[in-house]
């Protein structure tokens, strides 16, 4: 009996769900022109911090820029799929996300370095721009090689340059460096070892020992790689993670055999509020980077506070983490996609119409986000003023070092940017064409 | 001598022909949108592929055996190493050969099974999935010592003409994946399929009756892992069309694992509904998630109550259909003919 009916109500289930999804409504915007972007986000899992601040401020930007008018008067919509970080299901979620309505997405922003690399060879031919905000593959920077691909704001390479130079300042110079011993401590996947071509190659030449030392994700078991580190007892340690639980079990580690804290440096994905509290006291002095900084007093943050928060529209179910450092990463990539979608109309004389892939990505190419523009959008010190150009896609490459002191983030030291940027780009260069070589891709001139 | 083929039935031989027609012309025909290649088909099928691989060890043989996802990896990477290094084989050789290496993986953590039984070798063979995913990442040379440690997969070209639409993709597997199909049927239902069952259903029994357990074990763990093989390559060079250790984590394992079971263990075409279920659920229901419920709920609790329900979902499925979808799909063949007859 019981039987007959679960069956009958797991038939009518699936019934309804098949007839659901085929009726389901897009949300549009009646009666305007639109632009549609896709939010491929992370909100379940053990990423699900980064996801929800990240994609939550990417969303919470674009219903505050319908409400003040939209991009010229053009409208912008969007659709969100479920990631869970997940490189096999970001590519799901990137042809789901492809097209809506007839139209196309222009950009895709899958915040995680599995997922970028998943899609990263469709991009030309589906005339989409990949926006990495200081994740992914490094020599995307070169823009001759990767035309479709861009690391603004910033990529690992220039994040662990700048870090070595913040070391070299304390200890007092690169002469000093000579015989120190640096721990990289990271999580054992792709993004995880992204840095190590520059860093081995700095700390060759600056005479640094440098010891890698990995964890398996998801990292919550950190033990014996700490009882390594004790043996080794080295002078700094780079920590590079992912998700709150991993990030938080190495300060608790480090506190257990009282390696100082602020001989810790975390990756930009470690370095936010909810990675610190799990660590309570712990965490205490510990050193991030950001290319986005924290905080909810730039007047653009309090604008979406006001308008978007204030109708009830907002994003996040915590309004506390409005102005948190994933949060305000968030914002500050969804400001580049407008920025680009203005440019685009502008440059491509489509002013109040919506645009196409290839016209976005000439209009993302060209964001020159000075001083004086940063202001005017009302986020002028959250992010370093920066350029696109056609050979360089990684903007700024600057990095801002932060402190944690129980409470909230201290900025420590203004925007820094590698000692030899020059010495970074060369190796994304190589790095480039090696790629271009094994692929028989001609650079573009530029 | 004995028939390679074992004897068809008027049915079995219908069922093919509607299969191949739908596979080959009704879909290719009707389904023009990407997405449905790319994102539906392809991934199914592959995976199906690799379920069947499962089940040749866990539904026939009856060995518990985790590890899928570390054969999917070894045939993914020995595939992009052997058209990177031996061009000279062609796409489908390359297959062959990495299903082979992959195969050769399943030999060595398939000795275990004839020491350790049940959930022990499970952890036994849990050994193959992080050994082979290790490897892989230690040792730059199966990279070609890419920085970055994820390498974009070669485009599929068989003699000469380039393989890469989506359609074309699909065909490839479609023809790979019937092949593989019919002759793990074949196998099922001959005497090697007998050997597996009889050991699964009593060791003991088996071997007094002359079935050599070393042979029929290490047999099946082989065959297993030349299908999960095969099944990571295409995976790899169709799906993902990048490599990654990363993607083939447990988590993947223990996908195949539940496709097997709530398919139906033992069952060929439970490996098809299995891997349809566990795939495309999640996908509707997210989709279903967003679209309906768009702005009127959180999206982080939408996110989760997919989730959520996607569990329920399979334990109800266990409790009421404990045999699995297949014999779900088989009781409702059973009552349309039955009604048919009545009239």
């Amino acid at each position: 009996m019981i039987n007959k009916i679960v069956k009958k109500l797991l038939s009518a289930l699936t019934m309804m769900v098949a007839i659901f999804s085929t009726f389901a409504l897009p949300q549009t915007v009646f009666g305007a022109e639109t632009q549609y972007f896709p939010v491929a986000s992370s909100r379940v899992g053990p990423y699900s911090a980064m996801g929800t601040g990240y994609y939550g401020a990417q969303i919470d930007y674009m219903n505050y820029v319908n409400m003040n008018g939209g991009v010229n008067g053009v409208m912008l919509t969007w659709q969100e799929c479920e990631t869970e970080y997940n490189a096999v299901k970001t590519v799901e979620c990137y042809q789901r996300l492809f097209e809506k309505d007839g139209q196309r997405i222009v950009v895709f922003d899958t915040l995680g370095t599995p997922g970028a690399y998943a899609v990263i060879n469709r991009m030309a031919k589906d005339n989409v721009v990949l926006a990495q905000y200081g994740y992914g593959r490094t020599d995307g920077a070169d823009g001759r090689v990767w035309p479709w691909v861009f690391n603004a704001a910033s990529h690992y390479w220039s994040q662990i340059a700048v870090k070595l130079k913040f070391m070299a300042e304390i200890e007092g110079g690169i002469d000093k460096m000579k015989g120190k011993k640096i721990v990289h401590l990271h999580i054992d996947s792709a993004y995880g070892r992204e840095p190590l071509p520059a860093m081995r190659k700095i700390c060759k030449d600056w005479g640094v020992e440098l010891i890698e030392i990995s964890i398996p994700p998801p990292g919550l078991e950190q033990q014996s790689q700490w009882l390594q580190i004790r043996r080794e007892n080295p002078d700094w340690v780079t920590f590079w993670g992912a998700g709150s639980g991993m990030n938080s079990t190495a300060m608790t580690n480090a506190a257990r055999i009282n390696f100082p804290r602020d001989r810790m440096m975390y990756v930009t994905f470690g370095a936010a509020e909810e990675d610190m509290y799990p660590a309570g006291d712990a965490a205490k002095g510990t050193y991030a980077v950001a290319n986005a900084l924290p905080g909810d007093h730039f007047p653009l943050v309090k604008k979406i506070k006001e308008q978007v928060y204030g109708a009830g529209k907002g994003n996040l179910a915590d309004h506390k983490r409005i102005g948190s450092v994933y949060w305000n990463r968030g914002l500050g990539a969804a400001v580049m996609w407008i920025e680009g979608m203005r440019n685009a109309q502008k440059m491509h004389n489509k002013v109040g119409k919506a645009v196409t892939g290839a016209e976005f990505r000439d209009g993302y190419e060209a964001l020159n986000m000075t001083e004086a523009r940063l202001g005017e959008i009302g986020i002028k010190g959250m992010v370093a003023p920066f350029s696109i150009s056609c050979a360089n896609h990684e903007g700024a490459g600057k990095f801002a070092v932060m402190q944690w002191n129980g409470e909230k983030f201290d900025q420590i030291t203004g925007w820094e940017a590698p000692l030899d940027p020059a010495f970074i780009r060369g190796l994304v260069e190589s790095s480039a064409a090696k790629f271009a070589k094994e692929n028989n891709i001609t650079p573009k001139q530029c | 001598m004995k028939p390679i083929f074992m004897t068809y039935t008027k049915n079995d031989i219908i069922n093919f022909c509607v299969l191949m027609v739908l596979g080959l012309v009704i879909i290719p025909a009707f389904i023009k949108t990407e997405y449905w290649y790319t994102s539906i088909l392809i991934p199914w099928l592959c995976l199906a592929l690799a379920t069947i691989g499962q089940q040749i060890v866990m539904g026939y043989t009856g060995q518990l055996a985790l590890g899928a996802a570390g054969f999917m990896a070894a045939g993914a990477f020995a595939c992009f190493n052997l058209i990177l290094r031996v061009p000279e084989l062609g796409f489908f050789g390359s297959l062959i050969v990495s299903g082979l290496i992959a195969a050769a993986f399943g030999i060595l953590f398939g000795l275990p099974s004839l020491k350790v039984r049940g959930i022990y070798l499970m952890v036994a063979t849990l050994a193959s999935q992080f050994f082979i995913v290790w490897m892989i990442d230690k040792f730059g040379w199966f990279k070609n010592y890419d920085s970055s440690g994820i390498i974009t997969a070669q485009d599929i070209v068989i003699l000469g003409v380039p393989f890469t639409t989506p359609l074309a993709m699909y065909l490839i597997i479609v023809f790979v994946v019937t092949i593989l199909t019919l002759l793990a049927m074949n196998m099922a239902r001959g005497s090697t399929g007998r050997n597996w069952m009889a050991v699964r259903d009593m060791d003991i029994a088996a071997e007094s009756m002359g079935v050599s357990l070393l042979r029929t074990k290490v047999q099946a763990f082989a065959i297993s892992a030349f299908y999960c093989g095969v099944a990571g390559a295409l995976f790899a060079f169709t799906y993902l069309k990048s490599l990654e250790p990363v993607a083939f984590d447990i988590k993947l394992s223990f996908k195949i694992l539940f496709m097997c079971i709530l398919g139906g263990l033992g069952t060929i075409n439970g490996a098809f509904i299995g891997a349809a279920f566990i795939l495309l659920f999640p996908v509707l229901l997210n989709s279903v998630g967003n679209n309906v419920f768009h702005g009127a709920i959180d999206a982080t609790i939408i996110s989760s109550i997919e989730q959520v329900i996607f569990g329920l979902l399979m334990i109800v499925f266990m409790i009421y259909e404990p045999l699995g979808m297949a014999k779900l799909w088989e009781t409702i063949k059973q009552k349309f003919k039955s009604k048919k007859s009545k009239k």
